[in-house]
């Protein structure tokens, strides 16, 4: 009979005792996708009170019935088509729900709205399977059906505070120059100050620069993105714009005019960061996020759309699986084994 | 700045709680089981039979062909039984027991005094054998025998010793307790180590949270040999992985496949620099070790120098017992450690610790999809993608992962602990290793 360690005590220590045995690692970090999705909400807050103050109580409206189909959506697909398990206490509804109003006027009709959200998360998610699934950012998804279904609803924007029009700056600027005025000329019509804060025409959570890069810090403080793509896209927006303008002033924007108007800000931060649609490596993030400041600069200029930034973002969704497909992480020690020299 | 490993890297909650806990020697205990096997390569065969009286630090079990080891009784007794006995997973090993007498008798040549010896002057080929026969392996945990490491492959060149006292894991404090309070005769060990491969320069890498143990062991380098260098390092897991911590050090990587000899170094841990010292000095065979036992349920925190056999119970008993909400114990570190399903097995060279773990921190998070956040790839330290080698052991695509370097992998689960989604990707991961390395296998 083998003799065991510790037999000695009449009975083994362990003939009672159950331990709860798995493989290593036996300790895990703070962060959880529940948490991470609630931190980008929290994240839009500041852009979200900027537009109330701007617009008023229609944008508050706007995200509540935003967020709420997203969240009805997707559970009552989850619930009776999928009938998988419930996932939708993640907060990742909500997040859509909330970038997919911000992407609309605060002035559109509701149903509206609540056929955005159906298209956003029955189309954009569901489809594919839910949360982690989907090749296309569902949000853009909604916000595109919507915007080539009621382009007229879509494009009314209400006119804030003393300005003339309630077209945006980015098509404002655009018929300027289509009329034959220069940039200079057309600059008259704009108040840095306004646009750096949010007193502008357009969808009513992209108004304000300073509440975005404010959710922003929020996003790389708690660590939910990197600075990769929003730097990416931005940087190259700038150049790009930035050649542009270095070469003929007269007849095209600053890249400061071009980062401060539009969805440039919003699209960098929150909706080409959005983990699922975007690539797994940095220098993916690279590529992915040149494409997009390339593609959005390209339609603004010379597109027939004032701006391209949701389309940018989703053409270079199609591109996410490819680019990860073929570009891979740098590998620590990824050379050859040299033979021992004899 | 400090230096760190290039890719990737975690920094989990320290939680080093025994730091502070001098190094306490636990009485002999009334009989010992010593495995035959504690080291990787062939077990040792026993050269004592049933009924031997044995001496303490007399060997008992010769090491069998060049990858293996010698092994030692720990105490002076009769010995009972060379069987079997249950490892920490309920595995049948062999190993060798014996009732301890209640005073040691050591075993001819063997300096048992506190004094310390500062010169040598063996040959490397005469350290190398004491090294051997004192059956010292890697004290780190993967116990590979030291003489073999210390055996330079002909035609290569070496000009670097590294001495880890990184540490990386959390809650381990063993090496620290050995920089501080056994510094100078570990650097002593890690001389003679490197007078027996022939290098001239020492880097003891050691993370910037144990300050104290850079700085005892920089005020005591100069007085034992020049060229030892200790470096601070940034504190980031895994560092204390041999590619990691060369590649900190000397900025060298180690290619994919390759050893650290490839690019002309040697890494020590500071437990078995110690137990060199012991060996060639004191002519010491590796009988005892420092286990630090430690969790924040237990009654108190302890760094104990126990002798190898000793049963992994009567420790914690030693330690104030082992808490009724006990989930988890643990062999080694929360990262990397086992969890033990059988406590009634004896402590081997390669345990660097004993962690415990109430029930409610042993149970796993539930699995949420993947949401492609990209984190388990930004802090694999190996540059590779957990997720899609994880999803295609998963699936059972051996080939793709193969070409995805699954066997790159080290199995530090940095992915696993980073996932929010809690996805269990080392698991998977490791399966698909040990396939992949199979299939190699059955090509060749």
């Amino acid at each position: 009979m083998p003799v065991e360690a510790g037999a000695r005590y009449g009975k083994t220590y362990m003939e009672d005792r159950k331990l709860i045995v798995s493989p290593s690692p036996h300790i895990y970090g703070a962060q959880s996708t529940s948490r991470l999705m609630l931190d980008v909400a929290i994240a839009l807050l500041p852009a979200l009170a900027v537009s109330i103050w701007v617009f008023g109580i229609d944008a508050l409206l706007v995200t509540v019935v935003s967020v709420g189909s997203c969240v009805l959506f997707e559970y009552l697909i989850q619930r009776f088509l999928l009938r998988g398990p419930l996932t939708v206490n993640n907060w990742s509804a909500i997040v859509t729900g909330m970038l997919l109003a911000f992407n609309l006027p605060s002035s559109i009709p509701l149903w509206i709205v609540v056929i955005g959200a159906l298209v956003a998360i029955g189309v954009g998610k569901m489809t594919f399977g839910g949360l982690g699934k989907n090749p296309f950012n569902p949000a853009l998804v909604g916000r595109v059906f919507l915007l080539l279904s009621f382009p007229v609803a879509m494009t009314t924007f209400p006119v804030v505070a003393d300005a003339a029009t309630g077209a945006t700056p980015l098509s404002a600027m655009k018929g300027a120059l289509a009329s034959g005025m220069t940039v200079p000329e057309a600059m008259a019509m704009f108040s840095y100050d306004d646009l750096v804060i949010g007193f502008k025409s357009g969808s009513f959570g992209e108004v304000s620069a300073v509440a975005l890069l404010l959710g922003f810090a929020w996003l790389l403080y708690r660590r939910v993105i990197t600075w990769r793509i929003p730097v990416y896209v931005l940087g190259t927006v700038i150049l790009f714009t930035g050649i542009l303008w270095a070469v003929d002033p007269q007849q095209y924007m600053s890249p400061v005019f071009h980062v401060l108007t539009g969805g440039v800000l919003l699209g960098a931060i929150f909706m080409a960061t959005d983990y699922v649609t975007s690539p797994m490596t940095g220098r993916g993030m690279l590529i992915y996020g040149m494409g997009i400041g390339v593609i959005t600069v390209l339609i603004r200029i010379w597109g027939s759309y004032p701006e391209g930034m949701s389309f940018a973002i989703l053409i270079m969704n199609a591109f996410v699986p490819l680019i990860d497909k073929y570009v891979k992480p740098r590998r620590f020690g990824a050379v050859k084994v040299k033979k021992a020299k004899a | 700045m400090l230096k760190t490993f290039p890719i990737g890297g975690i920094h989990p909650p320290e939680n080093k709680i025994s730091r502070e806990c001098r190094i306490e020697t636990m009485p002999v205990p009334a009989s010992v089981t010593i495995p035959l096997s504690q080291h990787i390569g062939a077990p040792a065969e026993p050269v004592v039979t049933k009924g031997d009286r044995v001496l303490t630090g007399q060997l008992i079990g010769r090491g069998n062909g060049f990858v293996s080891s010698n092994v030692h009784s720990s105490v002076t007794g009769i010995v009972t039984a060379v069987d079997t006995y249950l490892d920490g997973s309920g595995n049948r090993k062999r190993g060798i027991t014996i009732q301890a007498e209640e005073v040691d008798e050591w075993a001819v040549g063997i300096d048992n005094s506190p004094e310390v010896v500062h010169t040598c002057d063996l040959s490397p080929r005469e350290i190398i054998s004491k090294v051997a026969d004192a059956g010292v392996v890697g004290m780190g945990g993967a116990t590979f025998p030291t003489h073999v490491k210390m055996t330079v492959p002909d035609g290569r060149k070496v000009d670097t010793l590294i001495i880890n006292g990184v540490e990386c894991e959390p809650y381990l404090t063993d090496d620290y307790r050995v920089m501080i309070e056994r510094g100078e005769e570990m650097l002593i060990g890690a001389w003679i180590i490197a007078k027996a491969i022939g290098v001239q320069r020492i880097i003891i890498g050691i993370e910037a949270n144990k300050p104290e143990a850079v700085e005892r062991l920089a005020a005591l380098a100069g007085g034992v040999a020049a060229g030892i260098e200790v470096t601070p390092l940034r504190v980031r897991y895994p560092q204390g992985s041999e590619k990691h911590l060369i590649a900190a050090l000397t900025s060298r990587q180690v290619p994919s496949g390759g050893l650290p000899v490839d690019v002309g170094v040697i890494v020590q841990n500071v437990g078995t620099a110690l137990a060199v010292y012991e060996a060639v000095q004191k002519n010491k065979p590796l009988i005892e070790r420092v286990v630090t036992v430690t969790g924040h349920s237990l009654p108190r925190q302890a760094n104990v120098s126990v002798r190898i056999g000793t049963s992994v119970s009567e420790l914690l008993e030693y330690c104030g017992g082992l808490p009724d909400d006990t989930g988890k114990v643990i062999a080694g570190g929360p990262m990397m450690g086992k969890a033990m399903s059988n406590l009634d097995t004896p402590v081997i060279k390669g345990l660097s610790a004993v962690l415990v773990m109430p029930q409610q921190e042993s149970l796993r998070r539930v699995e949420q999809p993947c949401i492609r956040c990209a984190k388990c790839v930004s802090v694999c330290p190996m540059g590779l993608e957990p997720y899609l080698i994880s999803r295609l052991s998963r699936r059972a695509v051996w080939d793709e992962a193969e070409i995805h370097n699954i066997t790159d992998c080290i199995e530090c689960g940095s992915c696993s602990w980073q996932c929010p989604s809690s996805i269990p990707l080392l698991d998977f991961i490791r399966i698909g290793k040990s396939e992949v390395l199979k299939l190699r296998r059955s090509r060749k």
